[in-house]
């Protein structure tokens, strides 16, 4: 028993990060009608904005200690961290060690920005094309994203610890041994998820967005100019995939090309999901997670070897073949 | 000339004397000038032009005809290597047997996988496609080390059995051969400055692109390509004058999958290794690039852009801030170091960025890719011309 509960929770950290990528990648879809390949890139950068207020933090100025000195007898110089000199050493070390955490609300403005300027610049001029253009171009500006953001912080993964309190593990009731980091993640993918639903469910705005997805042009029709506020939704999608990376940075170190890696996956889950169905993305992404993790378990690979690799694929074929319409999709939705 | 129209053969004999003579082309610079390392005469990097010209094509015979992007064209490629290394390893070190059994291999993957995924069209097709490459990429990689040897990647060993051939005493490794004419062997020419290098491993591949370029004129010239085209420009219409499109669109799969596997198998014969990682999806990636990128729809397109990825990945990577600045040399300190600076991130390791913005830029401007880039310039001229006589033809009567 125990052992299933924990492949559960093992399964919920990886599940999450599925679950709002897809989740962007279902909102531009289910908008834009747009098939953005570009969106792991997106959650490559947010993971990168966390590297970013990391170094921002711990940028500092050297000062001589006489009092110390160096194995040759030197005086000994020290770095300190400009936060440190304005808000006093122990505010300072906090604040540098919460850089993740900060790094959110770094993140949100310029994801948000980004997504302005990909949609009105790029994404815009291929709505009326075939879906392999949008494919393709979205393709060469993950590329395209991916190489700037190498040539700013090189090919090695870069550490983005948690903050301390948060980085031990949590003994959980029925004795399992979790790590803490992984608990908040998940209840920060969750609460993300639930304020997009409740944005798209319970504001004017999103009824709106809900009535365009659903009937764009009529809604055009009625006065309402659906285009910006198709903007705004591929900003916060933007915002999610970036929120999703930040957060994901102490559970795996940021690298130029997590995004690709994340991005073949995602694509799977929202195929199983239902292209277009929101709650059928979220569902998949979590559903995927979990049996993925139920997968890597010694008694699955000894049954059929290589099963934790392929299961998500295996999942997705047979989901293709048999309900294309994905799990909760629409009937007639891209069938 | 063989079946094909008059501005087919001029095609097919241009693009032949272009291969046969891809020696002295590609080097132009004499080999102890400064340019001489733009110079990309050599085997090892010509080969790979005309292999993966071969694989271009193949997808573009899926792509360009019918419409269908398959993101997990690489799967074949791979598959294609590994059966190559077999046959080296257990039958011969002929490359013939090699290579058939690379492509049936490759063509018997292909129909299982297009048998499936052609279930599906449009963006469920490519992830169908995709999802297929990454399962084939994971279990080579992991399960079925035993056939594939995993990580390490297949390789050949002295006491492999090789039953064909004659014992190996030499204490090395064999060499791929054909009959006895083995691929590494080289010839060099030296002309004054100049070196030229043929080697009989690249005139087995430019014969075999050959041959894949005549083969992809034929299907894109025959009724079976028009009803490709059929298959992409309306499919439903296809269907409503009771025409099933599935047989066309699964055998245009399967002979992709093929071109797919004769590169892999060449691949293997020139260099006799085969890794999981020519199955990643990034490898699929880069066959669209080529395609795109020369021209998808064309017969010469996938072949220019196979060339031009594989030069920016093998030349173009190489200049570093050294280069440039030798470039540069003659300019102020000032303005050369800021150009320096400029520059740095497109070359060199960030290659990869120059060529994801000339893609995105032929996609966005260019959906023709090269191919249509030079008719339209070509077709500049040519009215250009045009409209000069007729306002002449115009001016003078009323003179």
């Amino acid at each position: 028993m125990d052992a299933i509960i924990l492949q559960i929770l093992n399964g919920l950290d990886k599940g999450s990060a599925y679950a709002l990528i897809a989740l962007g990648l279902t909102l531009i879809f289910g908008t834009l009608g747009v098939v953005n390949f570009a969106h792991g890139a997106l959650f490559m950068i947010g993971a990168f904005c966390a590297v970013f207020v990391q170094r921002l933090l711990n940028l500092s100025f050297e000062t001589v200690d006489p009092s110390k000195t160096d194995f040759l007898g030197q005086p000994l110089k020290v770095k300190t961290p400009y936060v440190e000199s304005w808000f006093g050493p122990d505010v300072g070390a906090t604040i540098i060690d919460w850089s993740v955490p900060l790094a959110v609300l770094f993140c949100i403005p310029v994801m948000v920005l980004i997504g302005f300027v990909m949609e009105r610049g790029l994404i815009k001029h291929f709505y009326k094309r075939e879906h392999a253009d949008q494919i393709l171009v979205t393709f060469g500006l993950a590329i395209v994203l991916q190489e700037v953001i190498k040539a700013f912080y090189g090919a090695n993964p870069i550490q983005t610890p948690a903050p301390e309190t948060l980085s031990g593990v949590a003994t959980l009731a029925g004795g399992i041994v979790y790590p803490v980091w992984r608990i908040v993640y998940f209840c920060f993918a969750a609460v993300i998820i639930g304020g997009v639903f409740a944005f798209l469910q319970f504001t004017t705005f999103g009824m709106v967005v809900r009535a365009g997805m659903a009937d764009r042009e009529t809604v055009g029709l009625l006065g309402i100019n659906i285009d910006r506020r198709f903007t705004v939704m591929f900003g916060i999608a933007a915002a999610v995939a970036g929120l999703a990376g930040v957060m994901y940075g102490p559970i795996n170190a940021p690298n130029y090309h997590m995004g690709m890696d994340f991005l073949v996956l995602s694509f799977v889950v929202v195929v199983v999901g239902g292209m277009g169905s929101l709650p059928g993305a979220v569902a998949a992404g979590f559903l995927l997670g979990i049996l993925e993790s139920f997968a890597s378990t010694t008694w699955a690979t000894t049954t059929i070897p290589g099963i934790n690799q392929i299961i998500i694929y295996l999942v997705a074929i047979i989901i293709l073949l048999t309900r294309p319409r994905g799990l909760l999709g629409k009937k007639g939705v891209m069938e | 000339m063989f079946g094909l129209n008059k501005k087919d053969s001029a095609l097919l004999l241009l693009v032949a004397i272009l291969t046969m003579l891809a020696p002295f082309i590609l080097n132009p610079f004499p080999s102890d000038s400064g340019l001489a390392q733009f110079n990309a005469g050599y085997p090892d990097l010509m080969q790979r032009f005309v292999i993966f010209g071969i694989f271009a094509i193949g997808f573009n015979i899926l792509f360009g005809l019918t419409g269908y992007l398959s993101f997990g064209h690489a799967a074949f490629l791979g598959v294609g290597s590994y059966s190559a290394v077999w046959m080296f390893k257990l039958l011969s070190m002929n490359i013939i047997p090699a290579i058939v059994l690379s492509v049936a291999i490759a063509g018997l993957f292909a129909l299982v996988i297009g048998y499936v995924s052609l279930r599906r069209t449009g963006i469920y097709f490519s992830i169908l496609t995709l999802a297929f490459a990454q399962m084939s990429f994971a279990l080579a990689y992991s399960v079925l080390t035993p056939i594939t040897n995993g990580e390490t990647g297949l390789q050949l060993s002295l006491d492999d059995p090789r039953i064909l051939d004659s014992a190996n005493t030499s204490g090395s490794l064999p060499v791929t051969s054909l009959f006895g004419l083995e691929m590494r062997s080289s010839f060099d020419l030296v002309v004054g400055p100049w070196s030229f290098t043929f080697s009989v491993g690249y005139y087995i591949c430019a014969i075999a692109m050959l041959l894949a370029f005549y083969l992809s004129i034929r299907i894109f010239r025959s009724p079976f390509g028009m009803m490709l085209r059929a298959i992409k420009s309306n499919q439903q219409r296809l269907n409503y004058t009771g025409l099933n499109p599935k047989p066309y669109t699964l055998a245009a799969f399967v002979i992709s999958g093929m071109y797919a596997g004769l590169a892999g198998g060449l691949l293997a014969s020139m260099d006799p290794l085969a890794g999981a990682e020519r199955m990643q999806w990034t490898a699929s990636g880069e066959v669209v690039l080529m395609t795109i990128l020369g021209g998808v729809g064309t017969l010469i397109g996938p072949v220019l852009g196979a060339g031009l990825i594989k030069y920016f990945e093998n030349i173009f990577s190489k200049i570093n801030d050294t280069v440039l600045h030798g470039w540069f040399g003659i300019l102020p300190d000032g303005i050369e170091d800021f150009l320096v600076s400029i520059i740095h991130p497109f070359v060199g390791k960030g290659w990869h960025l120059t060529l994801g913005i000339i893609f995105m830029l032929v996609v966005t401007f260019l959906p023709g890719g090269l191919v249509e880039g030079g008719q339209r310039i070509a077709r500049l001229f040519r009215s250009k011309k045009k409209t000069d006589g007729a306002d002449a033809a115009k001016t003078e009567p009323a003179e």
